[in-house]
């Protein structure tokens, strides 16, 4: 009963392994991860779900979000996906490297001379001269990079054994160590890592962030201080640089201090702290003070509103100080006001409409409308674009900007120690690409037969990889040993 | 004389490059094919040149950077990667015929550049997120893995075209190289390829990792980058282990190649991060 019991155990076993060591499982894993990542490019990934019901309706988005289709790489079975192929490649590469093991890790390679003979890529020459003559004139002949080289003498004459790159056999095996490792780099990543935001205005400190696509709040053991920020644009209005000067403040002591543009942030214990957008104070926040003039009723408004996300184009009709809901639920947004020049950090903007846009999970922004530059509110890089299509009545309201813009600087924070092991599968991966396509184990043999009192020269060899590598190879190798006898000889 | 000038002599010369080597293959000139390669060569000098204007041009605007930086320019570099790998193809292997089934690539991604009123041919100043030296080394092997699944695509169409007309003798597959050389060379293509889409991708990932603090996002590019390396991986997977060449090689490297083009060109009418 026992026996047959662990002999069941073991068939079974058995049968796993095999169904894990099968290249249509690769094959198949493979064409169901390129398939189903589709999906994701398609549908947007990690939007509110008021979003999604707007734009799906109730039955579809009841069915993907049981599908985790909204966030689908981070799904139970777009991981089980990964999980699959992760055991697939571990057993495969068990499986199989027994066979270059035993090629590469031998003491004494064995060469039959009889199977470079009959292959088809050789060539063959005459010489007058006798076998041991060649000896000594080939000899120095056999190219430096066949690292190993052998010289058997055989009934009548000799023959030479060459090898090189016996090792690069194990090329896809270092590929395959390299994907273990990104996948290895990422969980730790996911496990032991975070990825938040958080935003501060001028002046203020922050020791915590929120956690990206969740309400979570992580806790900094220390806080980032932004001492100033500041935005420059190029003379068509394009941003040209992004620039928080911050402060770590450890145990209330500033301990740091760094100036970090996008594409070089800050990183301090192990936490990256990357610039990323920024955002004007609601002007509520800078002169509470100050009042709004009132706007004739009759001076319509037309908005159109880009929605980032779905690309869709919303035309709104609004007036001052009319607060309307914004498309796809994202907020509020309400024009305050209208001033007829402007300053934008220095530059001349013109005539603009002042608003401010409430989001529904975060706080007031102030929006610019200019009138002349339709695409202004696109730098903003929020969820909505907006712009001024058409208004009507007369605009008679001056207002003065002589008041200082207060800005928050919008910080990326993330922590992942899998970074260093990810890193690694690169360089790896990229070496071992190299290797498993551009470098091979390569074989040759030259045997030299006496016949007549003259020589028979055979030139022959064999390469795992391509068949036009040692063609070319061989070629080169008999040109050499022909022009070194016709030397040899004068 | 500018670099947008130089830039139209170039889609000139790549389509009178494609149209003689079409011309030599179809009609069977050969001293067409010879004449075709010197065009193909002036035609790459002539890219090469248009680049290095608008590189300097750049510098005297007071925006200094390598011409690598929107649609129009990753097109016009797409060209001349075509042009350089396709020369270097045919200097090795001497086979003149292959230039029909690549140069028109060439000459369209050009054509595409220029004539398209979508794509904004202005030098334009660099945005924060594009201002890292990560920007040369992702598209330039991008662009290297690019090209040379465009030439493997070629290759599998040619390859295609010969099996399909092996029974009849068809005289339009006369003086194409034998089908095993074909096979053999869009395998050699596909794995230089490969190695640069690999490369291009991990580079890129180092660069989202020091702009944004994430090696890998699932931004719509980034994904479709990975899915086209599976299609790649799954080829390479089956000729290497489960042997298969010819035609099913064919396909699946013609069924890469799309993918090559949607990540390039399709991705952009979806939201991300990408700028091109």
């Amino acid at each position: 009963m026992k026996k047959e019991a662990i002999s069941s155990d073991y068939f079974n076993f058995k049968r796993l392994w095999k169904f894990f060591a099968s290249v249509k499982l690769t094959v198949a894993v493979l064409s169901l991860l390129a398939a189903t990542s589709i999906i994701g490019t398609v549908i947007p990934q990690n939007k509110s779900s008021a979003a999604y019901l707007q734009a799906y309706g109730e039955f579809c988005y009841t069915i993907f979000s049981f599908l985790d289709v909204f966030d689908m790489y981070h799904s139970w079975w777009f991981q089980l996906l990964l999980i699959l192929l992760t055991v697939n490649i571990i057993v495969c590469s068990i499986e199989r490297i027994s066979i270059p093991w035993k090629i590469v890790f031998v003491k004494i390679p064995s060469f039959n001379v009889t199977r470079f003979r009959k292959l088809s890529q050789r060539k063959e020459f005459t010489s007058r001269l006798s076998p041991d003559q060649l000896k000594k004139l080939y000899e120095p002949a056999i190219p430096k990079s066949f690292g190993y080289i052998r010289i058997e003498e055989t009934a009548d004459g000799f023959c030479f054994f060459a090898e090189k790159g016996r090792w690069t056999r194990f090329g896809p095996y270092i590929v395959h160590v390299s994907v273990i490792l990104l996948l290895l780099g990422s969980l730790i990543g996911s496990l032991a890592g975070f990825e938040g935001y958080t935003d501060i205005p001028e002046g203020e400190t922050r020791s915590s962030i929120r956690i990206k696509n969740t309400d979570n709040i992580h806790h900094l053991d220390f806080g980032i201080r932004c001492d100033d920020f500041n935005v420059s644009f190029y003379d068509n209005g394009a941003p040209k640089e992004f620039r928080s000067s911050l402060t770590i403040i450890e145990n209330g002591k500033p301990v740091l201090k760094k100036d970090i543009i996008v594409n070089d942030p800050l990183r301090y214990k192990g936490i990256n702290i990357f610039q990323s957008r920024y955002g004007k104070l609601p002007p509520s926040k800078i002169s509470p003070k100050k009042s709004f003039s009132k706007k004739d009723p009759s001076d319509m408004i037309i908005l159109n509103i880009i929605s980032k996300e779905t690309g869709i184009n919303y035309q709104e009709t609004t007036v001052i100080g009319r607060s309307i809901e914004l498309p796809e639920g994202v907020g509020k947004f309400v024009i305050k006001d209208f001033m007829d020049s402007a300053d934008f950090k220095g530059m001349k903007i013109g005539e603009v409409y002042l608003g401010v846009l409430t989001p529904v999970d975060g706080s007031p922004v102030e929006v610019l409308l200019p009138l002349r530059f339709p695409n202004f509110d696109k730098m903003r890089n929020g969820n909505m674009a907006i712009s001024i299509v058409s208004q009507s009545g007369n605009r008679g309201h001056f207002l003065n900007s002589g008041e200082e813009t207060r800005y928050y600087t919008y910080l990326q924070v993330t922590k992942d120690p899998g970074v260093p092991v990810v890193y690694t599968g690169f360089i790896i991966m990229i070496i071992g690409c190299f290797i498993t396509f551009f470098m091979s184990h390569q074989r040759i043999c030259i045997e030299v037969t006496e016949n007549d009192n003259k020589s028979k020269i055979m030139v022959s060899g064999t390469n795992n990889k391509s068949s036009m590598g040692i063609e070319n190879r061989l070629n080169k190798i008999s040109r050499c040993l022909t022009g070194l006898e016709q030397r040899g000889l004068f | 004389m500018n670099s947008s000038m130089a830039l139209s002599i170039t889609t000139f010369i790549y389509g009178l490059a494609a149209f003689l080597y079409l011309t030599s293959w179809i009609f069977k000139i050969k001293s067409a094919g010879k004449l075709a390669t010197v065009i193909a060569i002036t035609g790459v000098i002539c890219n090469t040149t248009g680049i290095i204007m608008r590189w300097i041009e750049s510098y005297k605007l007071g925006i200094g950077h390598a011409p690598l930086s929107n649609l129009y320019e990753s097109l016009i570099f797409f060209s001349w990667t075509i042009g350089v790998i396709y020369l270097f193809v045919e200097y090795k292997y001497k086979y003149h015929i292959i230039g029909a089934f690549t140069t028109p690539m060439a000459f369209f991604a050009m054509a595409y550049a220029s004539l398209s009123t979508n794509i904004n041919d202005r030098i334009q100043p660099l945005v924060p997120a594009l201002k890292s030296n990560w920007l040369i080394a992702h598209v330039i092997t991008c662009f290297i893995g690019y090209a040379s699944f465009a030439i493997a695509c070629g290759l599998s169409l040619m390859y295609l075209l010969a099996k399909l007309d092996s029974k009849s003798k068809d005289f339009f597959v006369d003086h194409f190289p034998k089908t095993r050389i074909l096979d053999e060379l869009t395998h050699q293509m596909i794995m230089f390829g490969f190695l640069f889409l690999t490369i291009g991708i991990i580079t890129g990932s180092v660069w989202a990792n020091s702009a944004w603090g994430r090696y890998w996002g699932w931004d719509p590019k980034e994904t479709w980058s990975l899915i086209t390396w599976f299609v790649y991986a799954i080829l390479l997977h089956a000729r290497l282990i489960r042997g298969w060449y010819g035609k099913r090689i064919a396909y699946l490297s013609i069924m890469g190649f799309i993918a090559v083009i949607f990540t390039y060109f399709g991705v952009n009418l979806l939201p991300g991060l990408h700028s091109y």
